[in-house]
């Protein structure tokens, strides 16, 4: 029994609160409501799910269509009824080199995402090939003060998932960094929130692409004659830029609305102000903190995409604009993979945050 | 020379269209070790007269003198217990405690402070829960933990502004032995914010009325002179007791009554009658 209530609560705090019914099935004898409970919550969103694989089939069946209907026709104008009907058998067929190039079915996406899988275990398994073979030469490179050799294959998808991880937790943390503290004593000081607020107002609906451009006409004059990682320190820059402003205002906002009642307590117990900062002000304003962390973090998945894409620098953004680019016949199946792998992540991110948001904040408020 | 006097007190609340008065010529004095009760309306005030003496706000004319010397600032001095109890609700019981009595005594070790903690909150008989958090916990053990809390700090003057108000009549007879047991033991100097003139009787050495505001004033003292212990069910038969209550009670009603028909202002009626639609 006790056990069902500790799940339950990590659950409720991860926001999963949907899923209490299928741990009161578990865990304990399952009542009428349960199991009113588990119709409501578990099969009908499950029929939610069916219906629409159902409308993305029949629409990308009826594009299919039309799309095919379309090259046939053209066909028949161009080069007369022979080459129609051998158009026409060649998409009956299947035959790849004349299917028409549309939005693919959710068959067809599956087909993808298991290829880019098999092709992540083949990639991994080269690099560890290729690991193992320059194993020995690095060694004596090492020792010889050379740099060692390094993999510079080709990056498959699982990899490009996990830079794109990278670069956004690099640019959330720089976002944190910046904003935290510049929201706390924003927040503190009338005069700096009245003086500063322009420029924050200005600056928060700058489009990603804008921020992109401008940390790259810095960063590339500053990285000039060094090797290092210039799209990388650009794309995460940008990211951070874009996606501190939330954390920036809901920093401010926290901190300068701080409950009368404390403040009085704190000037009753005769804090010092670093003390009256640290045990007082942040505390009751970590609530709000978090919330804006929370959109930060959301925001700077968002954002990510986009400005990988724009970049050039390599992640899920990149992956999506090199298939577009590319053309192949299962191309964008691998597009709408991507979709469904960054949809996941961000609900993934946002869930993390929300359940730290739900623990430190002391006034328990229901996930949402 | 009296432990705490204020002189011609007056606080106005300055807005845009010139101010609020909320305190006019206030003048009391409490010598050390007694127990007073000021007894009001809601809305009279009394929370910006607390304010005043504890030091978180400044008269706009008169002076409020602590042990000779004018207050300007909070002191350690005197102990606060706030209405709405005002705990951080990130700390638990012991850590609330724990952060007043490190405040107070920053010289001690860690271990003394934390048998402070442990003995005041074994006072308002809440050990059993030092280590929850002010939301697992009932209205009245919240404000025990402040009470903790404000005694902690061994505070010379306790000052408690309507402490009681939010509990139900079971929990504030309880609470209200238990600060006057706290009081008697080291005769600390109390005053005590009130709307209630029974528990104001019941705890005072002395009850003193507040005006209703704005402009508020205090009213004429009355001396509550039952010999302490006091026992609550004898109370209601004691002569004084009886004496005491009804003219306090009479006193605020007057008062009540006289700030109700305060206007006398007759406004002209124009000269109108209805039209008639038929003719």
């Amino acid at each position: 029994m006790k056990q069902s209530i500790t799940l339950n609560k990590i659950t409720q705090l991860m926001g999963f609160g949907f899923l209490k019914p299928i741990t009161a099935l578990f865990t304990g004898k399952p009542q009428k409501e349960d199991i009113v409970n588990f119709l409501k919550k578990i099969i009908v969103p499950l029929l939610s799910i069916l219906l629409f694989l159902g409308v993305w089939q029949g629409g990308s069946k009826a594009l299919f269509n039309k799309e095919a209907n379309f090259k046939i026709e053209k066909a028949l104008a161009d080069q007369g009824q022979a080459a129609a009907d051998e158009i026409r058998a060649c998409i009956a067929s299947g035959e790849i080199s004349c299917q028409p190039n549309t939005l693919p079915s959710p068959s067809q996406v599956w087909t993808s995402f298991k290829t880019l899988l098999e092709d992540h275990k083949v990639i991994s398994a080269d690099k560890l090939a290729f690991k193992e073979k320059t194993a020995v030469m690095n060694e004596k490179r090492i020792a010889a003060g050379k740099e060692p050799i390094t993999y510079t294959g080709r990056p498959s998808f699982v990899d490009q998932i996990f830079t794109s991880l990278k670069t956004v937790f690099a640019g959330f943390l720089l976002a944190l960094v910046i904003a935290v503290p510049i929201g706390v004593v924003i927040g503190l000081s009338t005069t700096l929130r009245s003086s500063f607020n322009w420029l924050i107002q200005i600056f928060k609906p700058v489009s990603p692409v804008v921020w992109l451009l401008l940390v790259f006409m810095i960063v590339k004059t500053l990285t000039k004659d060094s090797n290092s990682d210039s799209a990388f320190i650009i794309s995460f820059i940008s990211v951070g830029l874009c996606s501190m402003w939330a954390t920036l205002v809901n920093t401010a906002m926290g901190v300068s609305s701080v409950d009368k009642d404390y403040i009085n307590v704190a000037k009753v117990l005769k804090l010092g102000p670093m003390q009256k900062v640290f045990k007082v002000i942040l505390p009751s304003s970590l609530p709000l903190i978090f919330t804006g962390l929370r959109i930060t973090l959301s925001v700077a998945w968002m954002v990510l995409i986009a400005i990988e894409l724009l970049a050039q620098s390599p992640g899920l953004g990149s992956f999506v604009w090199e298939e577009f680019q590319n053309g192949a016949i299962d191309s964008n199946s691998k597009i709408i993979v991507a979709m469904f792998i960054i949809g996941i992540i961000g609900f993934l991110l946002d869930r993390i945050m929300l359940t730290i948001q739900n623990m430190v904040s002391f006034n328990k408020n229901e996930g949402v | 020379m009296a432990y705490l006097e204020l002189k011609n007190v007056c606080k106005t609340y300055e807005d845009a269209s010139g101010g609020t008065k909320v305190l006019s010529n206030i003048n009391l004095t409490i010598e050390e070790g007694e127990f007073v009760a000021i007894v009001g309306f809601t809305g009279s005030g009394k929370t910006t007269l607390v304010n005043l003496i504890n030091g978180l706000i400044k008269p706009t004319s008169g002076e409020v003198l602590f042990k000779g010397e004018p207050v300007t600032d909070t002191s350690h001095e005197r102990g606060v217990i706030f209405q709405n109890y005002s705990l951080l609700p990130w700390l638990t019981v012991g850590q609330n405690v724990y952060m007043a009595v490190k405040e107070a005594f920053p010289k001690e070790s860690k271990e003394k402070l934390q048998a402070i903690v442990k003995d005041y909150v074994a006072m308002v008989s809440l050990s059993p829960a030092i280590n929850k958090r002010p939301k697992e916990l009932s209205g009245g053990m919240r404000q025990r933990v402040a009470v903790a809390r404000a005694l902690a700090m061994n505070p010379e003057m306790i000052i408690m502004d309507e402490p009681l108000g939010a509990l139900d009549a079971l929990t504030r007879g309880n609470l209200q032995d238990e600060i006057l047991n706290i009081w008697s033991k080291d005769k600390r100097t109390a005053l005590l914010i009130t709307n209630d003139v029974d528990e104001g009787i019941y705890m005072a050495d002395r009850i003193i009325p507040l005006k209703p505001g704005p402009n508020a004033t205090l009213g004429p003292e009355f001396i509550i002179d039952i010999e302490r212990p006091r026992d609550k069910t004898s109370l209601n038969d004691n002569e004084t007791y009886k004496k005491n209550r009804n003219a306090i009670i009479e006193y605020l009603m007057d008062i009540g009554n006289e700030r109700k028909s305060v206007s006398n202002e007759t406004y002209e009626l124009p000269e109108i009658s209805p039209k008639s639609f038929v003719a």
